[in-house]
C-alpha cells in the first residue's frame, strides 16, 4: 500500500429521472392503466426492483467513468457548473448513495460535510442539538462534550445555548452547525459547496478553519463554485463537466481554465444582469461596470484608440486597502494585464462609505486585434483589515479588438499572434562600408534616421 | 499508521447483502441520540405533554369496558374487564404506535438521508425504541389499576422483560418492511393506519384467546401480538391460560419478521437516498 487516501476508478452512476408520459388518450386506456400498473409495480417490487411511484424510463448518468487518485495530504478541489457530478461524487464517496459501476477505495476515516445542520431539531436547544448533530456526523460522545466549549466558542452563542433553534437567527443558526462540523476529525474529510452560507466574515472564519484542517496533514475534497477559496485552499483540482473528469492539474492552472470557459457574460449589457446577481457584500458592493470607445459602450474596440473602463461600486463602510482592479486576460486565461486603481497611490487609501466611480484607460495601439476578457474585481489588502475579496470570481467581460493602427499596413492580411502589441519605435539605415565609414560597426545607430528618409 | 487505518470499499452490491451488525453496533451511539430526540420532541408544544402516552390507552380501554364488557358481555378470563383490556392495550399502543412511527421514519428523515451516511437502519430502530418510554408511563398506571383491583403479580412478571421484548420485535419487523416501502411507495403511509385498525381486532385485546379451542388457539399465535397480549395477563394479571405455545409460535413468526425484514430493508437501502 502507498499513500493514497482515495483512488477512484471507472466510477459512474446513473439516475432516473421523470417520466416519459404515455399520454392516457381514452377513459378505457386510463382505466386499464390504474387497475393493472399497481400488480406491476408489484411484482418490479418483489424482485427489489422498485424506484418509485411513477414509472421512470428515462435515465441520466450523473457520473460517467471518473477515475482518479487522491493522496494522502492533499487538498483537492472539485470544480464544474451545476449539474457536473461533483455532489453525486461526494455523495458516493461519502456511502450516501451507491455507483452503478465502477469502485472506489478510500483508507482512512470519512467524515463528510454535505450540508451544515444536517438534523438539527428547531425544538431543540442549541446545547441538544450539538450533540444530536454530532453523533450525526459521527462523533462520539465523549468527544464531543471534549469538544463542546470550543464549539460554542467559535459559534460565539454562548448565551443563547440553552435555547431552542427555532429561535435564532439564520446566521447564529449557521454558525453554530459549522461549529459542529468545524470540530470533526476525520482522516479524510469531504465538503460540498457548505461555505456558501453565513455572512463573509464568518465564511473567512470557515475557511480558515479549514485550511488549518488541510495544515494538519488531513485529505481534504473540496466542492466549491468560490475559484478564490479553490486557489486559496487547495493543491490540485479536479474540473468535472457532464459527468466526466474535463480537466484535472495545479489549481491555479485548471481554475482559471474553467472560469474562462464558464464566462457567463457575453457583453458588457449581459455585465448588468450579472452584477445585479452577486451575493451582497458587507463591504464593497459593486454597482456597474461599463466599457467606452469614443465615450460609447460597444463591444467591438478599434485598437487604434484608447479604451475607458468605468467601475461604479458603493463601499458601505470606512475602510482601509481597498483596492479595486481588472485584469486584462487573453482567451487561454493568462493575465497579460492587472491595474489597480490606486497603483499610483504613495499610502494605503481610506475609504468613507458612499458611492465610487473609478475609470481607467487603457491606451490606444496596446492590444492585438484578438478576443480579451477584461476581469473586475475588488479586494481588500491592508495590514489593518482580514484579506477579503468583494467579488469573488469577478465579473469578466469579453471585448474584441479590431485592426485599425497603422502597424503592418504593408500586409493587411498577416495574421499577428502577438497578444500585446503596442507600437514599438523602430529605426533602420543603411550602413555603406566604406574605408571612411568604417568606424560605423563600432558606433551605435545615431540620430532615428528613417530609411530613405 | 497505514495498518489500522480501515479500508472502505465503495461498489455497486447486487441483491441480498450482509446485515452489518457490527457497524450498526458501532452506531448505538447516534441509535441512542436519535431515540431521545424522539422522546425529546414528541410531546413539545402540547398542552398535556407527555399524559398523550396514557390517555390514548386509557381512553380505550374505557370504552372497551363500556360496549364489549358491559353492553356485550364478553368473557374476560375471570378477572375484571377493565384490567383485562388495559393489560393488553399497554403492549398494544407500544406495539402500534412504533410500527406507525417506524413506517414514517425513513421518510420522516429524508434529509438526513440524503446527506449524511450512516447504518440506515438505525433510523427506523430508534423510533421503535423511543416509543419505550410512552410505554413505561402507560405501565406505571397498569401498575396503579392492579393496586385497586387488588391484583399481585406472581414469579411469572420474570417473563415481563422478554414479552416486551417480543414486542419490540414485532413492531420493529413490520417497520422495517413497511419503511423500506414507504420510501418507494408513499402508499404505505395511508395503509398502516388502517393495518393496525385490523390488527387491533385480529388480536384477542377486547375478547380472550380462550374463546377459541385446540389446535386453533395455539395457531392464533401466528399474529405475534396475540403471544404478547395473552402473555402480559399471564405474567401480571396471573390468568390462568398457560399461553407458552402461543408465545413459542408467535416469538418465530416475529423472529421471521426481524429478520426478513432487516434483509429485504438492506436490499433496498442503496436506492433510499435516490428515491426518497
Amino acid at each position: 500500500m502507498s499513500n493514497i487516501a482515495i483512488k477512484v476508478e471507472d466510477l459512474s452512476k446513473q439516475y432516473r429521472i421523470g417520466a416519459k408520459q404515455e399520454g392516457y388518450r381514452t377513459l378505457r386506456d386510463t382505466v386499464t392503466h390504474a387497475l393493472v400498473s399497481p400488480f406491476r409495480r408489484a411484482q418490479k417490487l418483489l424482485r427489489g426492483q422498485a424506484y418509485g411511484a411513477a414509472e421512470l424510463d428515462e435515465t441520466i448518468w450523473a457520473l460517467k467513468g471518473v477515475s482518479c487518485e487522491i493522496k494522502r495530504g492533499e487538498v483537492v478541489g472539485i470544480i464544474g457548473s451545476n449539474g457536473a457530478g461533483k455532489t453525486t461524487l461526494l455523495k458516493i464517496l461519502s456511502r450516501i448513495t451507491e455507483p452503478t459501476e465502477g469502485y472506489a477505495e478510500i483508507h482512512g476515516r470519512v467524515g463528510s460535510l454535505l450540508e451544515v445542520g444536517t438534523g438539527f431539531h428547531p425544538e431543540l436547544t442549541g446545547r441538544e442539538n450539538v450533540y444530536l448533530n454530532g453523533a450525526i456526523l459521527g462523533m462520539k460522545k465523549a468527544e464531543i462534550e471534549r469538544k463542546f466549549d470550543e464549539m460554542v466558542d467559535f459559534a460565539e452563542i454562548e448565551k443563547f445555548i440553552d435555547t431552542p433553534v427555532k429561535h435564532y437567527s439564520s446566521g447564529m443558526y449557521v454558525r453554530l452547525a459549522f461549529a459542529v462540523a468545524a470540530h470533526l476529525e476525520p482522516e479524510i474529510l469531504l465538503v460540498d459547496e457548505v461555505l456558501a452560507v453565513g455572512d463573509a466574515a464568518f465564511q473567512r472564519k470557515c475557511l480558515g478553519k479549514i485550511g488549518n484542517v488541510a495544515k494538519e496533514g488531513r485529505t481534504i475534497l473540496f466542492v466549491s463554485h468560490n475559484m478564490v477559496a479553490v486557489r486559496n485552499l487547495c493543491n490540485r483540482v479536479i474540473w468535472l463537466d457532464k459527468g466526466t473528469v474535463h480537466q484535472s492539474g495545479a489549481s491555479d492552472e485548471v481554475s482559471y481554465a474553467y472560469l474562462r470557459e464558464s464566462v457567463k457574460v457575453e457583453s458588457v449589457k449581459d455585465a448588468r444582469s450579472f452584477i445585479a446577481s452577486l451575493p451582497p457584500d458587507e463591504i464593497v458592493q459593486l454597482e456597474a461596470v461599463d466599457i467606452r470607445q469614443d465615450g460609447e459602450t460597444r463591444e467591438l474596440m478599434k485598437n487604434g484608440k484608447p479604451v475607458e473602463v468605468e467601475i461604479r461600486y458603493r463601499v458601505l463602510r470606512r475602510v482601509h486597502g481597498l483596492r479595486v482592479y481588472f485584469d486584462i486576460l487573453d482567451e487561454e486565461g493568462n493575465i497579460l494585464v492587472r491595474t489597480y486603481h490606486d497603483d499610483e497611490a504613495e499610502l494605503e487609501e481610506v475609504m468613507v462609505p458612499g458611492r465610487y466611480c473609478s475609470v481607467a484607460t487603457i491606451p490606444a495601439n496596446l492590444l492585438a486585434p484578438h478576443r480579451y476578457i477584461i476581469r473586475v474585481c475588488a479586494t481588500i489588502e491592508s495590514s489593518l483589515e482580514d484579506y477579503h475579496c468583494c467579488v469573488p470570481g469577478g465579473v469578466s467581460i469579453p471585448v474584441q479588438f479590431q485592426w485599425t493602427s497603422k502597424i503592418n499596413h504593408s500586409r493587411p492580411g498577416a495574421r499577428i499572434i502577438s497578444k500585446i502589441q503596442p507600437l514599438i519605435g523602430w529605426r533602420t539605415q543603411s550602413i555603406a562600408i566604406t574605408a571612411e565609414h568604417e568606424d560605423a560597426y563600432s558606433r551605435p545607430c545615431g540620430e532615428p534616421k528613417r530609411l530613405g528618409g | 499508521m497505514e495498518s489500522n487505518a480501515p479500508v472502505i470499499v465503495v461498489k455497486p452490491s447486487k441483491g441480498w447483502i450482509s446485515l452489518k451488525l457490527g457497524e450498526l453496533w458501532e452506531y448505538k451511539e447516534l441509535l441512542y441520540f436519535l431515540a431521545w430526540r424522539d422522546i425529546k420532541v414528541r410531546y413539545k408544544q402540547t398542552v398535556l405533554g407527555a399524559a398523550w402516552a396514557i390517555v390514548q390507552p386509557f381512553f380505550t380501554m374505557v370504552v372497551f369496558s363500556l360496549f364489549f364488557g358491559k353492553l356485550a358481555k364478553v368473557p374476560s378470563d375471570g378477572i375484571p374487564y377493565p384490567i383485562f383490556a388495559y393489560a393488553a392495550l399497554v403492549p398494544w399502543t407500544f406495539f402500534a404506535n412504533g410500527l406507525n412511527q417506524s413506517s414514517n421514519s425513513l421518510v420522516g428523515s429524508a434529509n438526513l438521508i440524503k446527506k449524511v451516511y450512516f447504518p440506515r437502519l438505525v433510523v427506523p430502530i430508534a423510533s421503535v425504541i423511543s416509543g419505550v418510554f410512552d410505554f413505561i408511563l402507560a405501565f406505571l398506571v397498569l401498575l396503579g389499576m392492579m393496586l385497586y383491583y387488588g391484583i399481585f403479580p406472581k414469579a411469572n412478571i420474570v417473563w415481563l422483560p422478554f414479552l416486551l421484548l417480543l414486542t419490540l420485535t414485532t413492531s420493529l419487523g413490520v417497520g422495517l418492511w413497511l419503511s423500506a416501502l414507504n420510501v418507494q411507495f408513499r402508499d404505505v403511509r395511508y395503509t398502516v393506519p388502517f393495518l393496525t385498525q385490523f390488527w387491533l381486532f385480529a388480536t384477542p385485546i377486547a375478547y380472550p384467546s380462550s374463546l377459541l379451542s385446540q389446535p386453533w388457539r395455539t395457531l392464533y399465535g401466528i399474529n405475534p401480538m396475540v403471544g404478547v397480549v395473552e402473555g402480559f395477563r399471564w405474567a401480571l394479571l396471573g390468568t390462568d391460560t398457560a399461553p407458552g405455545a402461543i408465545v413459542l409460535v408467535s416469538s418465530l413468526v416475529a423472529l421471521a419478521l426481524l429478520v426478513g425484514g432487516a434483509f429485504y430493508f438492506r436490499r433496498l437501502e442503496k436506492s433510499f437516498a435516490d428515491v426518497i
